[in-house]
């Protein structure tokens, strides 16, 4: 294959090539884009936001929990502190984080596509999440919700006097943000494909993205309507839910579960689809078992559906029904160690470098593993009764939703930025910073495993003084998992100025993706590519091209 | 293949398409995707119905016989005409008969609003009969078309009106969005912005109108029909 790359320049060009940044300066120019490069930096500014703003809820946690006592505010306020926390990193940041800003930017560019199938109803997505996020912002000011992310009943529909109705609202509105990608991006993969790219050469970045979006068609409806009812309940007295006139709370229960809990695997996947990239480029191999991986994406899109009731042991289900899913949950440990052992398949005997993205997607595999394997603790029945409600869930799915997702986002977000952007990022400090979120994570949720192993139950203000050693640890982590993810912040925005200039492949990658300009022009290549490799060639690899691949 | 901004003759290409094939089958395997999660967004109601059906059939038999089964009748058929001519009208957009084309869509919205009205005058008749959940609502009729009792808690068939109206009332929601859907098409197509090579949108919406027809024909025999002689 002829690359169309050209030799790296130090020098900035005279004159820049017209790229998707500058094609156009007005804020209109960025407002009424349909360009998905640009609907993925507007999502990826709107995203950050949101993740600061959750995770300033989630220093309010830990502040609270630093000493035993009730201090820093009242179990009232307290409740509402965590539902915030959640409700705004669940449905405004981890879901829509990496299909939304990764997804969008690179899912045309690594099928060799112009643009998604329906940019504007893509533009459209981006609207619907700002709207969301302005109504769930609106909920946090004029009073916040207690219900905790979940909503349930009769809880919400019936007693608590806060603002579920509005809450609710936010929350359809950015879940059919969700569905709009879903859609775009199942239709983009089925007709968008550049000439030669069949589906088993696709990359797994993409794989993933299919799984998860066939997850977000599928499982958004599902909660959309479970919210309408719960809103037409509190608006119109119909009793849906409504124990007094026979309705059944556990329907609820049952029916948020089969959206919310292959949820997280709208989460994981994108990230998983991450690492493979990752995993590859800086092994300078190809990836182990290909097959195996895509089908798993797929196998954990479908097996997510089917156990969602794991979350509902105690609540009151058949033990029949209870052995059942817990069966079925242990089963989607299969596709998931499928990845991860391949992962490391993948790993034997490769060229290994250690750049960012590569510490990152080394982190992803380190906590997804200890997210997982304690998941299946969890999907055992006995001990599930032992630790539901207490900080061992809690550590458990931040295992995999901060430790998973945010670590492939974050991996992720190193590895595409020259090509975002055109600048590579000071990869001392990306380093140290990669540091500091894997010892600030660990620090801050190993200890809830024995917090909760012992005992303590989630979700409230207050505990026993003989808890407050790990609740120190936990709360320092934070401080230190905070610091991880400002220092980001700092150098990537510094190196939109003073970052040295990306050539179009820093990394020696394989892909469509680095194949044109960095950044991008704005119908990413000049010429359609035609695609006739398998992906992660990296054996095929010219050998000018066959460098370390280090950001210089 | 190359750069295709130059070769576009149709002005319905959009840029980001190799060729109008390529758009249609997008547009197409989009609007499908999307009738997937309306089936999953309904899906939710239904699995609710089934469920508290079980669990409360006599209140649920009760609650149905109470519906106007003629009034439902009269609406299943209109809304079985009304797929009917939206079948006609993509058939004249196909044609290129522009006028027949809009003739058809104006109907469609028609017999949608027909569908609307009647509905609205069921509607009303639960108001009158204190159907309505909430607090005024009483059910005291616990006799069959026999004259047999049926030992009922008013409270369960509170339920089943509380499923009714947010059945046929989400239902109805559709409805209305596909009426405005058409009549903004019938504008469009009497402008002449549809041609035998470019109607794909006059296709999908009929897709979308059929599957609201669809939903209501699950909707009739499940609510009004299915427990009327058990």
């Amino acid at each position: 294959m002829a690359s169309t790359v050209t030799p790296s320049k130090r020098a900035p060009a005279p004159t820049p090539k017209l790229n998707y940044l500058n094609n156009g300066h007005t804020l209109k120019s960025w407002l009424l884009t349909t360009d998905h490069k640009r609907i993925a930096i507007l999502y990826l500014i709107s995203v950050t936001v949101f993740f600061f703003l959750g995770g300033f809820f989630a220093m309010l946690i830990r502040l609270e929990l630093l000493t035993p006592q009730g201090d820093l505010m009242q179990a009232d306020t307290y409740n509402k502190v965590f539902t915030m926390h959640g409700m705004i990193m669940v449905f405004f940041f981890l879901i829509p984080v990496v299909p939304a800003v990764l997804g969008n930017f690179l899912v045309p560019l690594m099928i060799g596509a112009k643009d998604l199938a329906f940019p504007r109803i893509n533009l459209l997505s981006w609207y619907l999440y700002v709207v969301g996020g302005i109504l769930i912002s609106h909920v946090m000011l004029t009073g916040g919700v207690d219900t905790g992310w979940t909503f349930y009943s009769p809880f919400s529909t019936e007693y608590t006097n806060t603002k579920i109705v509005e809450a609710g609202l936010a929350v359809f509105i950015a879940g059919f943000s969700s569905i709009f990608t879903g859609l775009n991006f199942i239709v983009t993969i089925h007709r968008m494909r550049a000439p030669g790219l069949t589906w088993s050469r696709l990359p797994l970045f993409i794989w993933a993205n299919y799984a998860t979006s066939l997850i977000m068609i599928l499982g958004t409806p599902v909660v959309a309507i479970t919210i309408v009812l719960v809103a037409v309940e509190r608006l119109f007295h119909l009793g849906i839910f409504d124990p007094r006139l026979g309705g059944d709370p556990l329907l609820f229960q049952h029916l948020f579960w089969f959206y919310s809990h292959p949820a997280v695997y709208i989460m994981i996947l994108p990230s998983m689809g991450v690492v493979n990239e990752l995993i590859t480029c800086f092994s300078r191999k190809r990836i182990f078992g290909y097959k195996f991986i895509a089908l798993s994406s797929i196998a954990i899109a479908v097996l997510g559906f089917l156990v969602w009731a794991h979350h509902m042991f105690v609540a009151g289900i058949s033990l029949y029904a209870a052995l059942i899913f817990s069966f079925l949950t242990f089963f989607i440990g299969v596709p998931s160690a499928v990845k991860v052992f391949n992962w490391t398949a993948t790993l034997y005997k490769g060229s290994i470098s250690y750049a960012t993205p590569m510490l990152y997607a080394f982190g992803f595999i380190g906590l997804f593993t200890m997210g997982g394997l304690t998941g299946l603790f969890l999907a055992t029945l006995g001990i599930d009764v032992h630790v539901t409600d207490t900080y061992f869930v809690v550590a458990h799915f931040h295992y995999v939703m901060v430790g998973g997702v945010l670590m492939g986002y974050l991996g992720g977000l190193h590895f595409w930025w020259p090509k975002m952007t055109g600048r590579l990022y000071p990869e001392a400090w990306a380093k140290l910073s990669a540091l500091l979120v894997f010892v600030g994570f660990n620090l801050t949720f190993f200890p809830q495993f024995i917090l909760g192993y012992v005992g303590m139950p989630r979700r409230y203000w207050q505990y026993p003084p003989e808890f407050q050693a790990l609740n120190v640890l936990s709360t320092a982590g934070a401080s230190i998992l905070a610091a991880g993810y400002l220092l980001p912040m700092i150098y990537f925005v510094w190196s939109l100025r003073y970052g040295k200039i990306a050539d179009p492949n820093p990394w020696a990658a394989a892909g469509l993706e680095w194949k044109t300009a960095s950044p991008p022009p704005t119908f990413n290549f000049d010429e359609t590519p035609v695609v006739t490799w398998e992906a992660y060639n990296y054996d095929e690899i010219p050998a000018w091209e066959r460098r370390t691949p280090v950001a210089r | 293949m190359t750069a295709t901004e130059h070769q576009a003759h149709n002005p319905a290409l959009l840029h980001h398409f190799a060729d109008a094939e390529q758009q249609k089958n997008a547009a197409s395997l989009g609007m499908w995707l999307f009738l997937v999660t309306e089936i999953m967004f309904f899906g939710g109601m239904f699995c609710a119905y089934l469920v508290y059906r079980l669990a409360h059939f006599n209140a649920f038999a009760a609650g149905s016989q109470q519906l106007n089964i003629w009034m439902g009748a009269i609406n299943t058929a209109v809304l079985i005409v009304s797929s009917v001519t939206v079948v006609l009208a993509v058939k004249a957009a196909g044609a290129g008969k522009r006028k027949v084309l809009v003739g058809y869509l104006v109907v469609t919205v028609l017999l949608g609003l027909t569908f609307l009205v009647i509905k609205g005058f069921e509607y009303r008749e639960k108001f009158e009969k204190h159907h309505v959940p909430g607090p005024t609502f009483s059910f005291t009729d616990k006799f069959d078309d026999n004259g047999k009792q049926i030992p009922v808690n008013p409270k369960e068939t509170e339920l089943f009106f509380s499923l009714y109206f947010a059945m046929t009332g989400m239902h109805a929601l559709h409805m209305i969005i596909g009426c405005g859907l058409f009549s903004g098409l019938a504008i469009l197509a009497w402008k002449g912005h549809y041609t035998p090579g470019y109607f794909t949108p006059i296709e999908n919406a009929g897709l979308y109108w059929h599957l609201v027809d669809i939903i209501w024909i699950y909707l009739f025999p499940l609510l009004y029909l299915i427990s009327r002689h058990s």
